[in-house]
């Protein structure tokens, strides 16, 4: 059901949707970039409609909603392992198409990929998405051409515009908040082109890794992971057992995000590790993003957010790369 | 008619008197050397009409026009004019050019206005401080920096502002990728550790380059909302006693520095010794002759540092005597 009303009459709905939900959107962390003077858009627990980011792309994204960047999953004593609790509020995530899409990834990993991630998916279950429109495209995401571009899976579409707010409920249990609003038929924007455009190649295998193009990269790379951690549908973690300084038999098991760029990701007992150089790490994400993911288990793992192309501090773009290796094919 | 020149004046009015008679250059400074591109054809336009066509890149950032005939000095100064405009520069009277010359140019690397290593708008510092002490005869040198890099040579400088930021650590933020510690080890000082896969940063090794922020792919590391420098000392060129500046102020804030350097022009004022060739006299060598101690009583009137700004008691300076 669509619905249109005013922004105070929003921000009173934001108000009560809040103390249900811890509500999760881009917000602008002044002065908090890489660089001095700059602002930095990344997910924050917001209150209010005011402290959501609207218009600028976020330049991590809303996966940490779910998979926290540092995960306490247990903390033990000498014999004792206590859970950490969650809280009992519900969790609504604001985000764009391309991102959730990126959910539907996530899940394939972490429910639908042997067994069911306990941490995950008891986040998951209490997640709602609210489907953030785009009126144009950003500069370097390629959503269209991966038909990411649209999504209508939403539990609800919201848009300021000109002082006002519309949305689009599909949910239920939210549709309640609703409930004496002038009733609008709405329709999520959503862009149709980009200005990058990607084509996917259809051909890769093993015969791949040959291709001089990863040595190219990998000369380039510097092997910082921010490709990684921006990306919605990078999973990795690693696992850290941290035993407390002043008494080492108590202490936590955490689990952190990890990068298949960063040192340490391949390494294993004994100093053996299995991509040691940044080619061989590059070709690793980049087959694993448009190939593995995709024969494993029928579609493919990139979204085309782009957001691996705007913080790559070395400038190399993945959107060329994927369109080199189609070009190639021809 | 003979040509007449006051010297004096005309060095003070920002004059060169060059070593062919007759010949001298007319010097622009330019705060923080940031400046528009339309001042450039102003430049050139004087030059061509009034001096040889040459324009010299200054070492202090400013340009200086060649070839001008001293007794064109008034009018130039007129064509001066919208250069002292565009510049903002702090002037007595319209149309006569410089008010002064003996506090220099204060000069600036490009800062944070485009590097991504600056912690602040060296410009907008830069001109700050123009606007408060010049137009001044007193010869007084200074220079920002936008880090501890110091691209500028702050230390050169009777004062030296550099760059620095208190970093804000976020451990749950932290994924232990370590490229913090491997910058600062590597182009910094190696002020971070790991401890427990946290990072542990060693806060009396830490100059505040931000290294670590500008390595973190997760804004672990974030900058402080506030802006810090340090203040360098009584750097110098010259016959006498070259030296380079020494830390005096770590962690202080941009109004501190304002006054202090204000307070130094009372202070100097005050100990310049009356028979100072040409009255001329770097504030260093004033120092040498009262005591830091005595420095610090003028400097610091009206001073109240940030609590964490440190203070260094004493500062001993060397480099080469040949007095």
């Amino acid at each position: 059901m669509g619905y249109s009303l005013t922004k105070e009459n929003m921000d009173a709905i934001f108000a009560s949707l809040s103390k249900a939900y811890d509500i999760f959107a881009p917000h602008v962390f002044e002065q908090e970039a890489c660089f001095s003077d700059q602002d930095n858009i990344r997910y924050a627990s917001v209150t209010s409609l005011d402290e959501i980011e609207f218009e600028k792309k976020s330049e991590y994204s809303f996966k940490e909603a779910l998979l926290a960047v540092q995960q306490n999953l247990f903390y033990f004593t000498e014999d004792e392992v206590t859970v950490p609790k969650i809280s009992d509020k519900g969790i609504l995530i604001f985000l764009r198409s391309c991102d959730l899409h990126a959910v539907k990834r996530l899940d394939q990993i972490y429910l639908n990929n042997g067994p069911e991630d306990f941490y995950y998916k008891r986040l998951r279950e209490k997640a709602k998405f609210v489907l953030m429109g785009c009126t144009e495209t950003c500069s370097s995401g390629f959503c269209a051409s991966l038909g990411t571009n649209q999504a209508d899976n939403y539990d609800m579409y919201l848009k300021i515009t000109d002082g006002k707010v519309v949305v689009d409920c599909k949910n239920e249990e939210l549709a309640g908040y609703f409930a004496g609003a002038d009733t609008a038929e709405v329709i999520p924007d959503f862009v149709t082109e980009n200005k990058e455009k990607v084509t996917l190649p259809k051909n890769l295998s093993n015969e791949s890794f040959g291709n001089p193009v990863w040595n190219e990269v990998g000369s380039r790379c510097i092997g910082c992971g921010r490709c990684n951690f921006v990306c919605p549908t990078c999973t990795c973690y690693t696992m850290q057992d941290i035993y407390y300084q002043e008494n080492a038999k108590v202490g936590e098991r955490r689990r952190v995000w990890a990068s298949c760029q960063v040192d340490g990701y391949t390494d294993m007992a004994g100093g053996h590790g299995f991509r040691k150089s940044q080619g061989e790490r590059f070709r690793f994400k980049v087959m694993h993003k448009i190939y593995d993911f995709e024969k494993r288990f029928g579609y493919t793992m990139c979204v085309g957010c782009g957001r691996c192309d705007d913080v790559c501090p070395e400038y190399i773009s993945y959107s060329n790369l994927v369109n080199r290796l189609a070009k190639e094919e021809q | 008619m003979a040509l007449d020149i006051n010297t004096k004046k005309a060095k003070k009015n920002a004059y060169r008197i060059s070593k062919e008679r007759g010949i001298g250059a007319s010097r622009i400074r330019v705060p923080g050397g940031y400046l528009k591109a339309e001042v450039l054809g102003m430049v050139q336009e004087i030059a061509e009409k009034y001096g040889n066509g040459i324009v010299h890149l200054t070492t202090r950032q400013g340009f200086e026009i060649e070839g001008i005939h001293l007794e064109d000095m008034d009018e130039i100064n007129e064509k001066l004019q919208p250069i002292i405009e565009a510049l903002e520069i702090n002037q007595t009277d319209p149309n006569t050019g410089y008010p002064a010359s003996g506090t220099r140019n204060v000069t600036a690397c490009i800062g944070n206005n485009v590097c991504p290593f600056a912690n602040y708008n060296t410009a907008e510092f830069a001109k700050r401080l123009e606007k408060a002490i010049f137009p001044n005869d007193l010869h007084v040198k200074v220079a920002f920096t936008g880090c501890p890099n110091d691209c500028a040579k702050v230390r050169m400088h009777d004062f030296g502002i550099m760059g620095m930021t208190m970093p804000q650590y976020d451990p749950s933020r932290c994924v232990s990728c370590e490229a913090c510690i491997k910058g600062c080890r590597g182009l910094s000082v190696n002020a971070l550790r790991m401890e427990n896969y946290k990072i542990v940063r060693d806060t009396n090794k830490c100059i505040g380059c931000g290294v670590c922020i500008t390595k973190c792919p997760t804004r672990a590391w974030t900058r402080s909302k506030k802006k810090y420098y340090k203040l360098t000392m009584m750097g110098r060129t010259g016959k006498k006693n070259p030296r380079l500046g020494k830390d005096w102020l770590i962690w202080v804030d941009e109004d501190n520095i304002v006054k202090i350097i204000l307070n130094t022009y009372r202070y100097a004022k005050e100990f310049i010794d009356p028979k100072a060739p040409g009255g001329k006299e770097h504030i260093g060598y004033i120092i040498d002759r009262t005591g830091f101690d005595v420095y610090k009583e003028w400097a610091l009137e009206g001073v109240e540092f940030l609590p964490e700004t440190i203070v260094k008691e004493r500062l001993y300076w060397d480099g080469e005597h040949y007095d």
